[in-house]
C-alpha cells in the first residue's frame, strides 16, 4: 500500500495529517502489517497530555501488545470511539483510521516528521 | 463417551467415570508426549515428587501448627533454602514468591527498598529487548520506568546502548541469562560492572536457570537478586498443574529487604525468625506453596549434586543436537552454540507458510508445538526447548515432523495452512476469539 503524501511520518510507524493546529494521528499500513489482526485498542484519554515519542496509547494482536507512540506533544482533544467495537479498522484501512486527534503545544515537531518518500525508504531498509 | 449434562439427570458411576475419562484424553501434557514449548522448559515431573507432597505430614498439616509441631516442614523449608543457596551462590533465599513474575515483582521491590533506604532516587530499570514480557511488567508494576536496551549482532546486551542508558536515575537492569535467544550473554561479566559501576544493582531472571544447574553461578557473574521458577527448573508441575514457586535469593547486602519470615536453625531446632523493619513485607499468605517447596526438594535430593550439572548438560546437549538437525531446513538467525533453547525463524518458508502454521501441523504429528512469535526480535520465532529428559529417539521423530513440514510447504501448502487435520476442534479462529470473547459457559 501507498504511504499517502498528505502527511507525515515517524520511524516508529505512526502517520500525522495536520489539519491547521490539530495532528491526526494513526498508524502506517507497514505497522498495522506486522502486527497483524489487531483485536484490541486501548484509546488514550481525552484530556491526555501526550509528548512527542512517548506512549500515546497500546494496541493489541492476536500476536503481541504494542504502544503507538505520539509523533507530537499536546493535548488529546478527540479519540476514534469505533476502534473500541471495530479495532480491525486499522488492519482494513490504516491510512483513513485516525486513532487521536492532538492539539500541538508545538507545531515545529511536525519538521523533524519525514515525508512519505523518505517513510518508504526506511521501510524498505527494514524488510 | 461425552455426556451432556441435564439437571435431575441420574448417573451411574461408571458413566461419570467415562466422562471424564473421555475429557482426560482430549488434553495433551508432558506425561503423553514430547512439549518443547521454549523458555517453559517442560520437563517431565517425576512421580516420587508427588508421593512426598501427599505425605500426612506435609499434607495434613496447617501454617498456623506451633512451630514445635512441624519441625520436619520447617526444616525441609531450610534446607531447600540451603540447597538453591549452594546452587547460585547467594546467601539467603525467599521461598515466598508463588511464580517467577511473582518473584520478580519481589525482587523489584527489594531494589526499590534497598535505594529508598539509601536515599538515592531512581525512578528507572533498564530491560533488554530479548526479555521475557513478564520484564517490563513487573518493573511499570513497581512503579518504575522500563527502558529498553538493545541486542547486538551476537545476540548479546549491546553494551555501547547500556553505557549510553546506564545513568544516575537507573536503579539496576534485569537480565536473562542465558537469553530467550538460547545463547548465553557473553557479555553479563561486563553488563554487571557497568550497572555496578553506576551503583545500580543486577536483577537475574532464573527462567533459564536449567542450562547453568551446577556449571555456574548466577552470584559469581555479578547477578545481585534472581528469582528461579521450581515449576521449570527443578521438575514441579506447570501451569494449571501447579501451583507455581518463585523463590527469590539475593546476596548479602539485600537480606534485610526479603519477605519474611525465613526459617531459622537454632540448637538444632528450627523456627520462624524475626522479620525486621527494612523487609518489603510478606508478598504470599503465609509462607509460600509449600507442597510445592516438597516436590523441588525431592528432586534436588534425589539428583544431588552431580546429577544437577547432569541435568544442565544433556539438556544443553539436547537442543544443540536439535538445532543442528534443523538448521539447515529452517533459518537459524543466532547460529552460535546454544544453551537449553534456540530459535528458528519463519523467514524463507515458501508458499506463505508461517511459524503458526508449522506449529499447527506439529500437533497433527503428536507433538506440542514450540513456543511461537517470541522473542519479539526475531521474525516469527520457534523457540524450542527440548529439556534433559527426552530420549535421542523422541528428538529424532521430532526432528523428522519438522523436516517433513519443511518439505510439505514446498510440496503441499494447503495441508500445512490447514492444520490441525487430526484434533477434535480445527484451526481456531484467534482474530475472531480474541475480538469477540466469548467467556460464559452455556449449554449449546
Amino acid at each position: 500500500m501507498l504511504n499517502p503524501s498528505d502527511r507525515k511520518y515517524s520511524k516508529k510507524h505512526e502517520w500525522c495529517r495536520v489539519e491547521g493546529e490539530i495532528a491526526v494521528v494513526g498508524i502506517t499500513d507497514f505497522a498495522q502489517h506486522t502486527l497483524t489482526d489487531i483485536v484490541f485498542v486501548e484509546l488514550p484519554e481525552v484530556g491526555k497530555q501526550a509528548e512527542a515519542g512517548k506512549q500515546l496509547c497500546v494496541v493489541e494482536s492476536v500476536k503481541s501488545v504494542s504502544d503507538v507512540f505520539s509523533p507530537v506533544g499536546g493535548e488529546v482533544v478527540e479519540v476514534n470511539k469505533e476502534l473500541e467495537q471495530n479495532p480491525g479498522k486499522l488492519n482494513e484501512s490504516p491510512f483513513e483510521t485516525w486513532i487521536a486527534k492532538i492539539k500541538m503545544s508545538n507545531p515545529q515537531e511536525i519538521d523533524s516528521l519525514i515525508s512519505a518518500e523518505e517513510y518508504g525508504e526506511f521501510v524498505k531498509g527494514l524488510e | 463417551m461425552k455426556l451432556v449434562f441435564e439437571k435431575g439427570m441420574n448417573l451411574s458411576e461408571v458413566e461419570v467415570i467415562r466422562h471424564y475419562t473421555w475429557l482426560s484424553r482430549r488434553n495433551f501434557g508432558v506425561d503423553l508426549g514430547f512439549y518443547p514449548l521454549g523458555s517453559c522448559t517442560m520437563k517431565y515431573n517425576p512421580k516420587v515428587n508427588e508421593e512426598m507432597a501427599k505425605l500426612e505430614g506435609f499434607s495434613l498439616i496447617h501454617p498456623l501448627q506451633p512451630e514445635s509441631t512441624v519441625q520436619g516442614a520447617l526444616q525441609l523449608m531450610f534446607e531447600l533454602e540451603k540447597m538453591l543457596c549452594e546452587i547460585c551462590g547467594f546467601e539467603r533465599f525467599s521461598l515466598q514468591p508463588a511464580a517467577g513474575a511473582h518473584g520478580e515483582l519481589t525482587g523489584m521491590m527489594i531494589i526499590q527498598a534497598y535505594f529508598k533506604k539509601k536515599g538515592e532516587k531512581r525512578t528507572k530499570i533498564l530491560v533488554p529487548d530479548s526479555a521475557h514480557g513478564t520484564n517490563p511488567a513487573s518493573v511499570s508494576m513497581c512503579g518504575f520506568e522500563a527502558v529498553e536496551v538493545k541486542s547486538d549482532s551476537e545476540g548479546n546486551i549491546d553494551l555501547d546502548d547500556l553505557k549510553k542508558k546506564m545513568e544516575k536515575d537507573v536503579a539496576g537492569i534485569m537480565s536473562t541469562n542465558p537469553n530467550t535467544l538460547g545463547l548465553f550473554d557473553s557479555n553479563i561479566e561486563q553488563v554487571c560492572e557497568i550497572v555496578h559501576g553506576k551503583g545500580g544493582l543486577v536483577y537475574g531472571d532464573g527462567a533459564n536457570m536449567n542450562a547453568m544447574l551446577g556449571i555456574c553461578r548466577p552470584k559469581e557473574l555479578g547477578i545481585d537478586v534472581m528469582h528461579l521458577n521450581l515449576h521449570k527448573t527443578f521438575s514441579t508441575p506447570h501451569g494449571g498443574g501447579g501451583p507455581g514457586g518463585g523463590p527469590l535469593g539475593v546476596v548479602k547486602k539485600l537480606v534485610e529487604f526479603l519477605p519474611g519470615p525465613l526459617v531459622e536453625k537454632e540448637k538444632e531446632k528450627y523456627k520462624f525468625g524475626e522479620v525486621g523493619g527494612s523487609s518489603v513485607g510478606k508478598v504470599r499468605s503465609f509462607y509460600g506453596n509449600f507442597g510445592v517447596m516438597v516436590k523441588a526438594f525431592t528432586y534436588l535430593k534425589a539428583i544431588g549434586a552431580p546429577g544437577c550439572r547432569e541435568v544442565a548438560e544433556i539438556a544443553v546437549l539436547n537442543a544443540n543436537y536439535l538445532k543442528e538437525k534443523l538448521k539447515g531446513h529452517f533459518k537459524l538467525p543466532f547460529d552460535r552454540v546454544c544453551q537449553h533453547e534456540f530459535v528458528l525463524s519463519d523467514e524463507g518458508l515458501p508458499n506463505g507458510v508461517t511459524t503458526n502454521d508449522v506449529a499447527k501441523r506439529l500437533i497433527d504429528y503428536g507433538f506440542h508445538p514450540p513456543t511461537v512469535y517470541f522473542p519479539l526480535i526475531v521474525k516469527g520465532a520457534i523457540m524450542i526447548e527440548p529439556t534433559e529428559t527426552e530420549s535421542k529417539e523422541t528428538l529424532d521423530r521430532f526432528a523428522e515432523a519438522m523436516i517433513k513440514i519443511r518439505k510439505e510447504a514446498e510440496e503441499n501448502p494447503e495441508i500445512v495452512r490447514g492444520a490441525p487435520h487430526s484434533m477434535p476442534v480445527k484451526r481456531l479462529d484467534a482474530v475472531k476469539a480474541a475480538r469477540e470473547p466469548d467467556l460464559r459457559w452455556r449449554k449449546h
